[in-house]
């Protein structure tokens, strides 16, 4: 089973992630069916784990204010900063639809 | 003419009121300068991890508990995946699967056409708390085409609370509003200021016809008060009456509530129906929460949430406060609302009540209507009244004691609200405004205007 063109373009917008060209598309269907070999696993009545953390103690710290205070530090990672504030363009910038854009994933 | 069924329901975001964030030990205070409140984490610096803070799991607790909720003794955290400049991780970390605290539900009180007289109670399900962090703040910059981003409410602690749609109108949702909203003081989990976005309620409204299935509902959000909060809905309930009446259709969409114009409009940044891509937060294990039978013998008592032991301690709700209130003291259900929806009142009510020989139930009249009154005049809160509750007391001692009468009492009220230092004594001898007892006395002066009368 292939993964539609539809999903891969839906996948680069939600994660902008580019696929490149068809290794990317090869290595991301390669990892989905290396995925799917769980299915052969008959997992019913079993409670899901979703983390190998789950016996652990989920350490709780105590309401005291520790940090922050590090505006200037904070500040030399801004491309452009405006009085400390970190500038930003206006809104989200989509990536362009699918028709609209140079892109491998048209000739698949 | 089409019978119309509305249904609204809300989602709202509580700020939990502590020193702290959610996840990090940077402070959590308003109006800070700019990005001087944030720690490495919360500017989602490679390298940082999360670390829960106890007394936000404290606070969503006590409120799982005051609206009636199960608490949930295993829960999860998860990542809510969207880009924005304001969220530097590019995910929230936020409870989907299982949220702390489930199916509670609250009471709240509405008056029927407008009379106080005659309230009645209504119930809203509680569909779940979640804990979850606040993003941090956009400044849209139009002129200049910029968004400038304060992280400094990155990461604060967040209580979700989401309400079933069981409310039908902007008026029980606002009802239901300020009833959380005192509930939250009351527990001191979250301050609950709408002005200082301490409380964020968004509104999912809907409309139907009775015995059909649920209409396309919108999302409505940027309501910054309670009052807007009633208004935003019931224009939304009327522009999707009037839509579907004319044969158009609603769209599954996000509006903002414009209160300049008091309309709600498309919401520009919405790209279509997000995908949030949720997935298990790795780190961080479930959080467990205990009971006095579940409780581990040899753990750090540090690292232990009893919710039995934060129950025991829950103070009194509003709605026993006002029973209460209305039990010890003989007063209207209703006067125990107004009571306890003016910050400080109730408080202020007892003191004069325990310093005077007069009854409560006359004693609320001059709360109510003289002293509430000039404090809405003048804008001023209980805390800033320039009359006391002990110098309200020993006026309405004069009055009991019939050395003055009630009208020379107003008189004297409005002079000790110019907050002169005076005592009532002082004014009511100044003014000449003591009561005549002496028989004698009075018999003299009737004589003295009826000779007056008679000369004439």
């Amino acid at each position: 089973q292939k993964v539609s063109v539809e999903v891969l373009d839906h996948l680069e917008h939600l994660a902008l992630v580019d696929f490149r060209d068809s290794e990317g598309v090869e290595r991301l269907q390669k990892a989905i069916q290396f995925a799917d070999q769980l299915h052969e696993v008959n997992t019913d009545g079993v409670e899901p784990m979703d983390s190998v953390l789950e016996d652990r103690c989920l350490y709780l710290r105590e309401d005291d204010v520790t940090e922050g205070n590090c505006t200037k530090e904070l500040l030399e990672n801004a491309r452009q900063k405006v009085e400390e504030y970190f500038v930003a363009p206006p809104g989200n910038i989509p990536l362009p639809k699918l028709e609209e854009r140079e892109t491998f994933l048209h000739g698949s | 003419l089409a019978l119309w069924v509305p249904v609204v329901g809300l989602e709202i975001h509580a700020q939990i009121s502590s020193n702290s964030k959610l996840f990090s030990g940077s402070q959590v205070q308003f109006a800070a300068p700019p990005n001087s409140l944030v720690s490495f984490f919360d500017a989602s610096l490679p390298g940082t991890l999360p670390v829960l803070n106890r007394r936000c799991v404290e606070a969503a607790v006590m409120t799982g508990l005051a609206l009636n909720c199960s608490i949930n003794k295993k829960s999860l955290f998860d990542r809510k995946h969207y880009f924005y400049a304001d969220l530097p991780a590019g995910y929230q970390i936020t409870q989907q699967r299982v949220p702390i605290a489930v199916n509670g539900s609250l009471s709240y009180s509405l008056c029927v056409d407008n009379k106080m007289s005659q309230m009645v109670t209504k119930t809203v399900r509680i569909k779940q708390i979640q804990l979850e962090q606040d993003s941090g703040k956009s400044l849209h910059d139009d002129t200049r085409s910029q968004t400038l981003v304060d992280l400094n409410r990155a990461g604060v602690g967040l209580m979700e609370v989401v309400m079933e749609p069981d409310m039908c109108c902007g008026e029980e949702a606002a009802a239901a509003v300020r009833e959380l909203q005192l509930i939250l003081q009351t527990l001191g989990s979250s301050q609950a200021v709408m002005a200082e976005g301490q409380l964020r309620v968004d509104a999912n409204v809907s409309v139907h016809h009775p015995g059909e299935p649920y209409g396309v509902r919108t999302e409505v959000k940027n309501i910054n008060s309670i009052r807007f909060l009633a208004k935003a809905i019931d224009y939304e309930i009327q522009r999707q009456i009037e839509e579907l009446e004319n044969g158009g259709t609603i769209l599954n969409e996000t509006r903002a509530f414009d209160s300049k114009l008091g309309c709600t409009v498309p919401m520009r940044d919405k790209e279509g129906k997000q995908d949030y891509r949720f997935m298990p937060e790795p780190n961080l294990p479930p959080l467990i929460l205990y009971d006095a039978k579940s409780l581990p013998a040899n753990m750090n008592h540090q690292q232990v949430i009893n919710i039995d032991w934060i129950h025991e301690r829950l103070p009194d709700l509003p709605s026993v406060k006002r029973k209460k209130l209305v039990e010890r003291y003989g007063i209207l259900p209703e006067h125990s609302f107004t009571l306890l929806n003016e910050d400080g009142l109730a408080e202020f009510f007892e003191s004069v009540v325990k310093r005077t020989q007069m009854k409560p139930k006359k004693v609320i009249g001059w709360i109510l209507n003289d002293l509430l009154s000039y404090l809405k005049q003048h804008s001023l809160t209980v805390k800033e009244s320039p009359v006391s509750s002990f110098l309200l007391a020993d006026l309405l001692n004069l009055l009991e004691k019939k050395e003055i009468s009630s009208t020379a009492a107003k008189q004297v009220l409005a002079e000790l609200w110019k907050g002169e230092g005076k005592t009532p004594l002082e004014i009511v001898k100044e003014q000449k405004l003591e009561l005549l007892q002496d028989q004698k006395e009075l018999e003299q002066i009737c004589q003295a205007v009826i000779d007056a009368q008679e000369n004439q």
